[in-house]
This record gives structure tokens, sequence and C-alpha cells, in this order.
């Protein structure tokens, strides 16, 4: 089957599912930065049927690091021989009064990397330098994280920490999902996150919540056959956890990912922006592993700040508030100026619409 | 404090690496801080050449700056590069290139075999290109103050007869081709700076393209527009056109020429082929009876085998670009705003 003719039958798969919903309109969620660029680049929007909205969450890791982890990470770019390591789609997201891109522009030592290990191989051939790696992400980046750092501390490199401000996906799913703000009636749930965690995580929201759940990858049949799923599921009155990614998914997820995470990490309370603290909900060292902890090392405080003014990503990230609906969105907000962290990140729900929903 | 602050977020004080996109950052920079104090006689001072008149003759002035990392690459180096630009820009604007003059600026330490190599493309690619590169300059910097070698071009083409391409005169009905598959360049350099896994061979497509062109018009073919799909790729070159001309484009994706391992290289790193640089290749809009023979013109010469309709210009009136995608959607196409990939020419 060539891979349009995968496309047309998912796409009529879901538009026979949408139809047995007489009507009703509904309203899914994909929570996973990927999808929401997916959807977008393929401009799948265009073939829903007219009752299938769907909505971007919090599937984006640098937009939900809060404005005062953007602080601390500035101050450490600004630690004297310092060399900050990042992901680039951090570089711009706009602190109080600064970005790491600026911090570059001022002499700041900042290197664009993608993956820790390459931040680590830093460290090891510049040991006159303090390599500090801002380790941002979901569970998807947490197991490279945590096997870095094994390999900083069995090599002893001693020129090598991580600004963990990691996050992890399920507890901001019930945090979403308790809040009477939202009404969905299905999550799409992400492709990547789950070959770490596995799919019966998700069976909470089902159970708890009523709302059914599909585990997708990311081409587009696969993705117009994730919401099919959840139409079908409404459609027949159930609403269970089903697994369409099933070659890289199981159900228990990756033991030995799972094992190395937990040998380096554990979670804590974190601040999402524009939802607030949740239980459990992020990344940090546990204690064994803190000489590894650059905002320790290097006294950094917590901080907190708030959200820009006008700046509604934080609706935007709960799915309240949709990118175009917000008053700065396109005008003071765009990529060559951005505001918030959503129209920075490639993965940026605000950055996705504003790139190829037109103006 | 100069220059006036945005409500919101963070002013400008410095240049960022992002302001060297050549996108529309790099626009509202030199538009603000830049332009501004400039005099410019011949009006059009952000097109790619300028068009002189110089007696009765007319010629094309165009000039290029190369920094690109690493300075060699699969498929070429930044010697090929630095006269292949300034040729394929002289060729957008209609002009047949016949003189380069070539900056050197190098970083002590700089390996003379290196630099012999360079020499030895540059000849390469001027003889390609049928150009004589006539003057030239040299300076050295400190170590660490330059990334062993950077290369500056300018040339002179003449222009020839009346119906010169512009990026003004795509009209509507007209057919958008490419010349061949796109973001090979910018997908050698992320290959060769960070060896991303086996995704295949990948290597830059940089090459003159006067050639290519001179088939173009052996078919009989008056092409409305050329222009050479460098940094911001597609997307930034089939904006310009849709401005100057107040016109929409429509491409197809499925009928993008596109190498499979470019394609999963580009996948494995999440960026769009339509953003990314191309060195070989030219975008040409003609008009919709012109179409078959362009595609017999272009495909007769090795440069233009694989060229393809990949779309047409849609309507007058608002210059924006649209893209059907691969899965039958559709979306827009914009401008890029920074570069994804700084230093890739």
């Amino acid at each position: 089957m060539t891979a349009a003719a995968g496309v047309d039958t998912a796409l009529q798969r879901l538009r026979d599912a949408a139809a047995r919903l007489s009507g009703r309109q509904v309203t899914f969620m994909e929570v996973c930065g990927t999808h929401t660029m997916s959807i977008a680049r393929l401009g799948l929007k265009a073939l829903f049927p007219p009752n299938v909205q769907l909505v971007s969450g919090p599937g984006c890791p640098v937009c939900v690091t809060p404005q005062g982890v953007i602080d601390r990470m500035v101050a450490l770019a600004r630690v004297p021989g310092a060399t900050v390591c990042t992901f680039g789609d951090m570089l711009r997201v706009p602190g109080t009064e600064s970005s790491l891109e600026r911090e570059r522009a001022s002499g700041a030592r900042i290197r664009v990397v993608y993956s820790p290990l390459e931040a680590l191989a830093h460290a090891e051939a510049h040991p006159g330098e303090q390599v500090i790696f801002l380790g941002v992400g979901f569970e998807t980046t947490a197991p490279a994280i945590a096997q870095t750092l094994r390999q900083a501390k069995a090599k002893r490199v001693a020129n090598f920490t991580a600004a963990v401000a990691g996050k992890v996906v399920p507890p901001a799913l019930h945090a979403l999902l308790s809040d009477d703000d939202v009404a969905l009636d299905g999550l799409l749930c992400p492709g990547h996150v789950s070959v770490i965690i596995g799919a019966k995580v998700y069976g909470f929201i089902p159970a708890e919540f009523g709302v059914p759940c599909a585990v997708a990858g990311f081409e587009a049949a696969e993705i117009l056959l994730g919401l099919a799923s959840l139409c079908e599921q409404i459609a027949a009155g159930r609403a269970t956890v089903e697994n369409l990614y099933r070659e890289w998914v199981r159900p228990e997820g990756n033991r030995r990912a799972q094992a190395v995470i937990d040998e380096v990490l554990l979670t804590a309370d974190a601040e999402w922006r524009g939802i607030g603290v949740i239980p459990l909900s992020g990344y940090s060292l546990r204690p064994a592993w803190r000489d590894f902890d650059a905002f320790e090392r290097f006294g950094i405080p917590e901080m907190h700040a708030p959200e820009p003014r006008g700046c509604r990503c934080g609706e935007v990230l709960k799915g309240v508030t949709q990118p175009r609906d917000c008053g700065i969105f396109g005008t003071h907000c765009t990529p060559q100026h951005p505001v918030g962290p959503c129209m920075v990140s490639s993965e940026g729900s605000c950055a996705a619409e504003f790139k190829y929903g037109g103006r | 404090m100069t220059g006036e602050k945005p409500i919101l977020g963070l002013g400008l004080s410095r240049v960022l690496l992002s302001h060297g996109g050549g996108g529309s950052q790099t626009e509202a920079l030199l538009g603000e801080h830049f332009f501004p104090h400039l005099i410019a006689p011949h009006g059009e001072r952000r097109g790619d050449s300028a068009i002189l008149s110089a007696g009765p003759a007319r010629i094309a002035f165009t000039t290029d700056s190369f920094v690109v990392k690493p300075w060699r690459f699969p498929g070429g180096d930044i010697g090929r590069l630095a006269v292949c630009g300034t040729v394929n820009d002289l060729t957008a604007a209609g002009a047949r290139p016949q003189w380069l003059s070539l900056g050197l600026i190098l970083e002590e330490g700089f390996a003379a075999a290196d630099l012999a190599s360079v020499a030895v493309s540059i000849q390469q690619a001027a003889t390609e290109a049928s150009v004589e590169i006539v003057t030239g300059d040299t300076k050295v910097v400190e170590r660490g103050r330059g990334d062993g070698i950077y290369i500056n071009t300018a040339g002179i083409g003449i222009i020839e007869g009346d119906a010169i391409p512009h990026l003004a005169r795509a009209e509507p009905g007209d057919a958008v081709i490419v010349t061949g598959t796109v973001g090979d360049h910018g997908a050698a350099i992320m290959q060769a700076r960070e060896s991303f896994g086996l995704v295949g061979p990948v290597a830059s497509d940089v090459a003159p393209l006067g050639g290519l062109i001179d088939s173009l018009r052996a078919a009989g073919v008056a092409a409305h527009v050329l222009k050479d799909p460098t940094r911001g790729g597609l997307a930034m070159a089939a904006n310009e056109i849709a401005e100057a001309s107040g016109v929409a484009i429509r491409l197809d994706e499925r009928a993008l020429p596109v190498k499979p391992s470019v394609a999963r290289l580009l996948d494995l790193l999440g960026l769009d082929v339509f953003e990314v640089a191309n060195e070989g290749k030219m975008i040409v809009i003609v008009p919709p009876g012109e179409a078959e023979p362009a595609l017999r013109g272009l495909r007769a010469h090795p440069l233009g085998r694989e060229a393809a309709v990949i779309g047409e210009v849609s309507a007058s009136g608002d210059a924006i670009v649209t893209v059907t995608t691969r899965a039958g959607g559709e979306r827009m196409l914009i401008k890029p705003a920074g570069e994804a990939l700084p230093r890739i020419c």
C-alpha cells in the first residue's frame, strides 16, 4: 500500500467514525509537540470532518518551562568560565530581561547540541571550561540525561553539570483534565513519550475522567487513525486507551530506560508555565547525584517571574485559548520578536499556527 | 539609547546569529539599523543583483560573502560555493556571468595545502561557469578570530536581449518549475557538521547554473522569473516572488523532487525541506504554455535531469504561498524568520 493510499483509507475511517457521532461536536487534544508540528506541516486540519476539532496541549517541553527557570538558565550562562550546552529551541526563549541567544551575542559561551552526550564530550575535551547541560525535556529526553550523568560519574568528569528541568507528562494530564476550564472528548497521546513510559500509564484517564485515549505515531495516516479511534470509542460509548503505535510502544514501556532514569532522577513537584505547580510532575537529581547539579554548584537560587504582560501562553498550553485568539499573536508576538515560548519553540502551538496556519 | 524598543518582549541592542539567516530577521535588522543611513541611487538596493547601464550595455553586478562551516563538505567546499553563489545570482538576474573578484580572509594557521585545494576548486568552478577571476585581495586575521577561511566574491554579468526575467514578472497561470532535487546543500552541511547516523549519501548540489539556463533558452523559453532558492530555501524564494509580483503561489509537496537520503536526514532533524538551502537549483517561472518545452530544455542538461513542475501562480492580489501537503492537506508557507542552520553558505 502506498503512503497516499494509507492516508486516504485513514481519512475515510475518520470521516465514517465522525459521521456516527450524529452531529455531535467533539474536541480532542494532542499533547505532544511532534504531533503539533506534524499536523500543522501536513496541513491535516484542512482534511478533518467539520465536527472534529483538535487543540494543542502542553506538549512542548520548552513551552512549559516557566519563565523563572529560563532566568536561572540565563544566570548560568553568565557564570565566568561556563560553557552552556543546550538544545537549539531554548536559545530564543525570552526570560525576564534576556535570553540565551542575547547572552551569546554579549559574549557568553553557548553551544547548541543535539544530545547531552555531545555536551559531556565537550567537557572532556575542554577541561578548563565548566560545561553545563540544560536538561529540558519530557520522559523522552530523561534517559539520555540520566545515562550521560552516569557516564560523567564513571569517568569522573569534574567540569560537567546539568541543569535538570525535565517534566513528566501523566501528572500534567491529570491536572489538565481536573481543570474546570478544560473540556475534552479525547486525548491523542504522545508517541515518543509513550515509547518510554508505555501505554498503560494513561489508564487513569478513561477510568477517572471517562475520556478515551489513543496512542499514535506521527505519519499522516497514523494521526488520522488515532482520531478515528477516539471518534469510534465515543460512538460506541466506551473509553479505553487504544495503542495504535504498537511497533514502538509496549504496554509497560521501556523498562531499561525507566531503570536508568530511576537511578539518577526522582520526580518532584514542578511548576508548569500557565498551569502552576503540579505534584510529582518534574525531574530532579537524586541526592547522590547533587554534585552534578549546575544550579547548586554555581549557587543559582530558585527564581519565579510573572508571565510577560499580554502573553497567554498559559491558556494556550491548556488548550482553552487558541493561538490566534491571543491579543498579541502575530502583532507584538512573532517568531522574530517572541514574547512567550509557544512562539519560539519549533514545537510550540503558536509557532505552528504562525508558520503553517497563515497570517 | 538608540532604536525603538518593542512594547513587549526583548529589545534589540546587538546583532544575533539568527540575523544572518537572510530571512525576515535579516531584513528587519538592515531595514531598521542600516538601510536608513544609505543613499541608493539605483533604488533596488535589496535585490540579489543590481542592473546597471554602461553606455548601450546593461550589466548585472552582485556580491556575496561565504562563511560556511565547515569550509569543506560533501559535494564541494567554500571555494566552489563562492564562485557558484555569485555566478548563480547573476544568472538569476538574466545576465551572462563574465568576471569575478575574490576577497580572501584567512585565519592565522590555516594550512597552505588547504588554501591550494580551495584555489583548485575555485578555478574548476570558474571554468565550469565560463567566468574569469580578474582581481582579488587577501587579509589574514589572528588565530581564533576567523574560522580558517572566509571568501567574498563580487561578479559582473552582461545582459542580452529585452525579455529579462525579474522577480516581479510572475503572472497568474504561470507554471512554477524547480530544476532538480531540493534540500541537498543544507542537508550536506548538517551531515558534515554532525554525522547524523546512516541516512545514505548526502552531498551538496553546489554548481554554476549558467549552462542549464542556456539550455532553457535554447528550447525557446523566455522565463518570467529566475530565482536561486539558497538560504531560506523554496519558502524564502517563493515568498519573495509572490511579494514582488503581487501574486499567490500554490506549491504541491507531492511533486517536489527530494532525494530519499535528504528527506530522511531532514526528518530526523525536524527541518522542513521547503526551508533548506540549495546551491545548484533554480526556480523557473514560465507562462503555462511553455512548461513542457521548459522541462524539455532543462532536462536536456545534466544539472536539470530531475526538473519538475511543482506548482503554479494561482492568482493576483494577496501575496501568499500555500502548499498542498504530501498528505493532501493544505498549509501556508511563510518566510523563515531566522536561519535554522547558521552559516550554511
